[in-house]
């Protein structure tokens, strides 16, 4: 099918879009990568009559690292993000999510900020900003800006606390300690599929013993679910006596799984449960 | 609803053209501009069909609307080699390697793979491999698909057995 029709801005400004944004009371939508957007479009599921490109907006792209946290532009490209090497370096769990984006041509427009916005309860970036301790800084033309938690962001299956006259300008991602080591694991049918089950997260191990964890599900329920339990349960412990399979448990306890046409909740609570016992098991098994 | 003026390069040639907002680069490309190459399958991103090469990426151009490709260099199929010349490297080693049957995907596959080989050095095959995960092909069952990547990749692979 074709889009519905609709008007088309591309500001040059974040002031412009956001004006536009509250001018039109709820009838915008902002475009970025286009990537799921545009099938929305043309399935009709959305059909607004104003449609506002951000991705000629300079000041909404970018890379920067400044006190202890990396600043990532929400029109950054998946593939961009994947090539940059401060993003490399300073935050190499968030580009091995991205690598599991889709696939290379979606990456090539996909963006950050409009994965991260769209809140897709089986995506990579949600999660992996969740487990992070990530946070989203937002303009909206009334209101000014204010700063979002990653963890309050997501409301709902593509349910987000944004407001309509919302834009997202800078993704903030705390940098973790020395010493941390990365978790990522998915299961999907075929690569650049959405995720079954999927398992993203950052354990800090000092002189032998975990002191920060941040663990996060997607494809688990209805938002990206942090495994607070879990989390908990590890802090404080030596490496070499963790039970693996009993931390899984407490990481499962948290999840609210749904039967779906690709599997059911049992199937994904069972692959889950493995899965974690696994990852951490490799996480803390691997030297430093 | 909003018409837009916008100026573009199509593999090499200069095209102006005033187009709705809600106009794909796809059916931009086949209708307005006649580069019926580009071929539209899903029309939501998950085929690959019509896959193009926008400022040197490839893209899926039923994602992204003909107004965003303003000021852009695009490249469809028909860019790759000319009339009766020789064909592009991708082309021939994908004809080579029984990497097409009806044809449908080919385009797509096409413009992929010479995105991802058009720099000084040779990708990956994991790269080439990889990035065929986004292309649907009903007919071959992707083995020569990917045996044209792997040589694109510059690996030797076994040739096809001829069943005559
Ligand atoms: C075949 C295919 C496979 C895919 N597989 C995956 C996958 O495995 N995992 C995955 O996570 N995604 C996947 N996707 C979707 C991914 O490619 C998208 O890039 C992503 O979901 C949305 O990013 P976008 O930049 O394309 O945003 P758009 O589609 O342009 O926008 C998405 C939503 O976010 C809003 N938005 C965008 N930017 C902002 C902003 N700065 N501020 C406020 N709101 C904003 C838009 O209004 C819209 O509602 C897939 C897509 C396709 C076509
Ligand atoms: S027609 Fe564009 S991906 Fe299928
Ligand atoms: S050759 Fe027919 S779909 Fe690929």
């Amino acid at each position: 099918m074709k889009p519905a029709p609709f008007d088309y801005y591309a500001p040059a400004t974040i002031e412009e879009a956001c004006g536009l944004l509250a001018e039109a009371g709820g009838g915008a939508t902002i475009l970025a990568g286009g990537q799921t957007l545009m099938p929305l479009l043309a399935l009709r599921m959305s059909q607004p009559f104003l449609l506002v490109d951000i991705n000629r907006i300079a000041a909404l792209k970018g890379v920067s690292r400044a006190n202890g946290h990396t600043r990532i532009g929400p029109v950054t490209r998946q593939n961009e993000a994947i090539a940059d090497t401060t993003l490399g370096s300073a935050q190499p769990l968030l580009v091995t999510a991205v690598k599991h984006v889709g696939h290379h041509q979606t990456r090539n427009r996909g963006t950050i900020g409009g994965s991260i916005a769209l809140g897709e309860p089986a995506a990579e970036l949600p999660a992996t900003s969740v487990a992070l301790g990530a946070s989203v800084e937002v303009r909206s033309a009334r209101r000014g800006k204010r700063r979002i938690a990653a963890e309050e962001l997501y409301i709902g299956p593509y349910a987000t606390a944004l407001e309509f006259d919302e834009l997202v300008t800078d993704i903030l991602v705390p940098e973790w300690p020395t010493g941390t080591r990365w978790m990522f694991k998915e299961l999907a049918q075929r690569p650049g599929d959405f995720a079954l089950v999927g398992l993203t997260g950052a354990i800090t191990v000092q002189d032998g013993k975990v002191t920060k964890a941040g663990l996060a599900w997607f494809g688990m329920g209805p938002t990206p679910i942090k495994a607070r339990q879990a989390e908990a349960a590890l802090l404080g412990q030596s490496i070499d006596q963790v039970d693996h399979a009993a931390i899984a448990e407490l990481a499962i306890a948290d999840t609210a799984p749904f039967d779906d046409h690709h599997a059911t909740s049992e199937y994904r609570r069972t692959v889950g449960r493995r899965m974690f016992a696994r990852a951490l098991r490799e996480t803390l098994e691997a030297r430093a | 609803m909003s018409t837009h003026n916008i100026h573009l390069q199509i593999n090499d040639r200069p095209h102006d053209a005033s187009v709705e907002g809600r106009l794909t680069l796809c059916d931009f490309l086949r209708g307005n501009a006649g580069y019926t190459g580009v071929h539209v399958g899903c029309e939501h991103g998950v085929c690959g069909a019509c896959t193009v090469m926008v400022d040197g990426l490839a893209v899926r151009s039923c994602l992204m609307l003909a107004v965003q490709a303003d000021g852009c260099s695009v490249t469809t199929v028909e860019g790759l080699s000319t009339g009766d010349g020789p064909l592009h490297p991708v082309q021939q080693t994908l004809r080579e390697e029984h990497g097409l049957q009806c044809g449908f995907c080919t385009p797509g596959v096409c413009m992929t793979l010479a995105a991802l080989t058009q720099g000084e050095q040779k990708p990956s095959s994991e790269t080439l491999i990889n990035a065929m995960s986004g292309h649907i092909c009903r007919c071959t069952g992707y083995q020569g698909i990917r045996r044209a990547a792997l040589r694109l990749a510059g690996e030797a692979v076994a040739p096809v057995e001829d069943h005559g």
